[in-house]
């Protein structure tokens, strides 16, 4: 095990992964949190704890993880390359892990731009693939991007970061033919879990994934499929217009402008997407993303029948070396 | 080259309000090229500053100036006798210029009046787009000859990210997404493996990040 976290588990012992997105709020509120930790906690192996999502300012994710982790929701802590360098990152490695936070997301992460700083400086010290390969090697050679070991002092032990390590991809993006090669250089760097895009076209994703398989890449990395359920046209034109990389056929467009009742119809949807989705070789799980539909998020799992089996989570607490006061 | 764009005029005018004499200095080099800091622009700029002063009613002096680079000492110094008849230097030239003007004339206020904005390149008729944002460490060998530090909004060395559009970057549907090009470029020279092996970090060193740069020629008494 990496990391032992309940989804790493859950891959290893080849049941189908769930998680969601949590937003953390804009205000100091851990009753908020606690609150949606608690709509999800029975539905999900995970949850992704966002890092100022669409550039715009919220509870910091490393928080938002903690504070659901206690809430009894294990936590995917996202980092983004927008807006800290390699030594604010490492920095939150380390402290996530002695958090006991255990997966973690890389992302490059939106331009601020389209945020509410636009005023802001970014960062992009590194991408999101130099990212993940900083994680690696941090958890497996147990060394910082500089090559020093992660340790206090020369002879004290050194203490990795047991973390599960996250991807973020998109088979819908241009080029499209490049994107399997994107996903095997993230493999490569060393993701052990990818988290797409919103699937809308599953004509586009199953090429994707046909070409993923080709390239051997199936076997390497545990892929899951993000759905994203609207519940109005105006939401899909919107995400269609203003998401940068997001892909919506004409089709999907069309069939919610008909709907009599678009909130049910957005349900439909979704749940007939998770349903083709999840059988499709290579697929190992569910990534739902309900932006400003939170609720709906257990229905759709219930519905859908991947109510994840019952797994004891593991308070974070380290039994090792700094505890031990070994170093 | 540089390339330049001159401030808006409001601002030039607030800036220079309090002055009862002004030079008005432009450069021979990059902006010139780039329409927005030549012998032409100066004479359009001091007309209009004393347009407005007479619009007015108060005196003002203005005197047009060129330096054949205003980056240059040596081509600064021959401003030297204009430069005693004014209270102040309104520059056109690049920041590089600018400063050159405030250190050799230190008792002089030297108001800018021209935003440096990048190193770029002509990519039509009077149209210029940036190319470089002299990182130190030239790496576009592995990219096809083309900049993703400059030219990636996002300067991925592992492009493209999850935006890309059609060939279109992400932040805006008029530019280009450069590591489509990347692609498209290695593609045609069958070179496309390149993009397949991950690209380490990159050591930011020698960019502005590690810290106010210098460069001395070797054989200084050339
Ligand atoms: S790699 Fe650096 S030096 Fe070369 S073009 Fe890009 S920014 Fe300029
Ligand atoms: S769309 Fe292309 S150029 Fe724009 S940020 Fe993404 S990779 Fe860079």
């Amino acid at each position: 095990m990496k990391s032992g976290s309940r989804l790493e588990r859950t891959f290893a012992e080849g049941k189908f992964a769930v998680t969601a997105e949590i937003f953390p709020p804009r205000t100091p509120s851990v009753r908020l949190l606690h609150k949606r930790a608690e709509q999800v906690r029975d539905y999900l192996t995970a949850a992704n704890l966002t890092d100022n999502q669409s550039a715009t300012v919220r509870i910091a994710s490393m928080a938002a993880s903690r504070i659901v982790l206690d809430a009894g929701v294990e936590p995917v802590m996202q980092i983004t390359c927008r807006d800290r360098n390699r030594m604010a990152i490492q920095a939150d490695v380390i402290g996530a892990a002695a958090l006991g936070i255990k997966n973690i997301l890389c992302v490059t992460g939106d331009h601020q731009k389209f945020g509410d700083h636009p005023a802001a400086r970014n960062v992009y010290d590194l991408d999101s693939m130099n990212l993940i390969q900083m994680l690696k090697t941090m958890r497996d050679d147990g060394r910082f991007h500089n090559g020093d070991a992660i340790r206090n002092r020369s002879a004290s032990p050194v203490v990795p970061p047991e973390i599960f390590i996250g991807a973020a991809a998109n088979p819908f993006g241009s080029p499209r033919h490049f994107r399997p090669y994107r996903l095997a250089k993230k493999i490569a760097a060393g993701a052990d879990f990818v988290q797409t895009q919103p699937v809308y076209d599953l004509v586009v994703f199953r090429e994707w994934l046909q070409k993923a398989g080709d390239l051997g890449l199936i076997e390497k990395v545990h892929i899951m499929a993000g759905i994203t359920p609207v519940k109005s046209v105006d939401a899909l034109c919107y995400m269609r217009d203003h998401v940068p990389g997001m892909h919506i056929p004409e089709a999907t467009i069309r069939r919610m402008t008909g709907a009599a009742d678009p909130e049910r119809e957005g349900f439909e949807m979704a749940l007939e997407m998770i349903c083709a989705v999840k059988d499709l070789c290579g697929v190992r799980g569910i990534h739902l993303m309900a932006i400003g539909w939170e609720k709906v998020v257990p229905l759709l799992i219930e519905a859908a029948n991947i109510v994840p089996e019952p797994v004891a989570v593991h308070r974070g607490d380290r039994p090792d070396a700094e505890i031990a006061g070994k170093d | 080259m540089i390339v330049g764009k001159q401030k808006p005029i409001e601002e030039i005018l607030e800036k220079t309000a309090s002055f009862g004499s002004i030079l008005v200095v432009g450069c021979g080099g990059c902006v010139t090229v780039c329409h927005a800091g030549g012998e032409k622009e100066v004479g359009i700029l001091a007309e209009q500053l004393e347009l407005r002063a007479m619009a007015l009613h108060r005196p003002l002096t203005v005197i047009p100036g060129m330096a054949e680079r205003q980056c240059d000492t040596e081509f600064i110094e021959q401003l030297r006798d204009d430069m005693d008849r004014v209270e102040a230097v309104l520059t056109i030239g690049c920041g590089a210029g600018a400063q050159t003007l405030a250190s050799v004339f230190p008792q002089k206020p030297v108001i800018p009046g021209l935003n440096t904005r990048f190193i770029g390149a002509q990519v039509e008729h009077m149209n210029w787009a940036e190319r470089c944002i002299g990182c130190g460490d030239c790496v576009i060998g592995d990219f096809g000859g083309l900049c993703p530090v400059a030219r990636c909004s996002k300067h991925l060395l592992n492009g493209p990210c999850g935006g890309s559009n059609n060939g279109h970057c992400e932040m805006d549907p008029e530019l280009d997404c450069i590591w489509d090009l990347i692609i498209r470029k290695l593609e045609a020279s069958g070179q496309l493996d390149r993009l397949l092996e991950v690209t380490p970090a990159r050591n930011w060193q020698t960019s502005r990040a590690g810290g106010v740069r210098r460069q001395k020629h070797e054989d200084s008494a050339l």
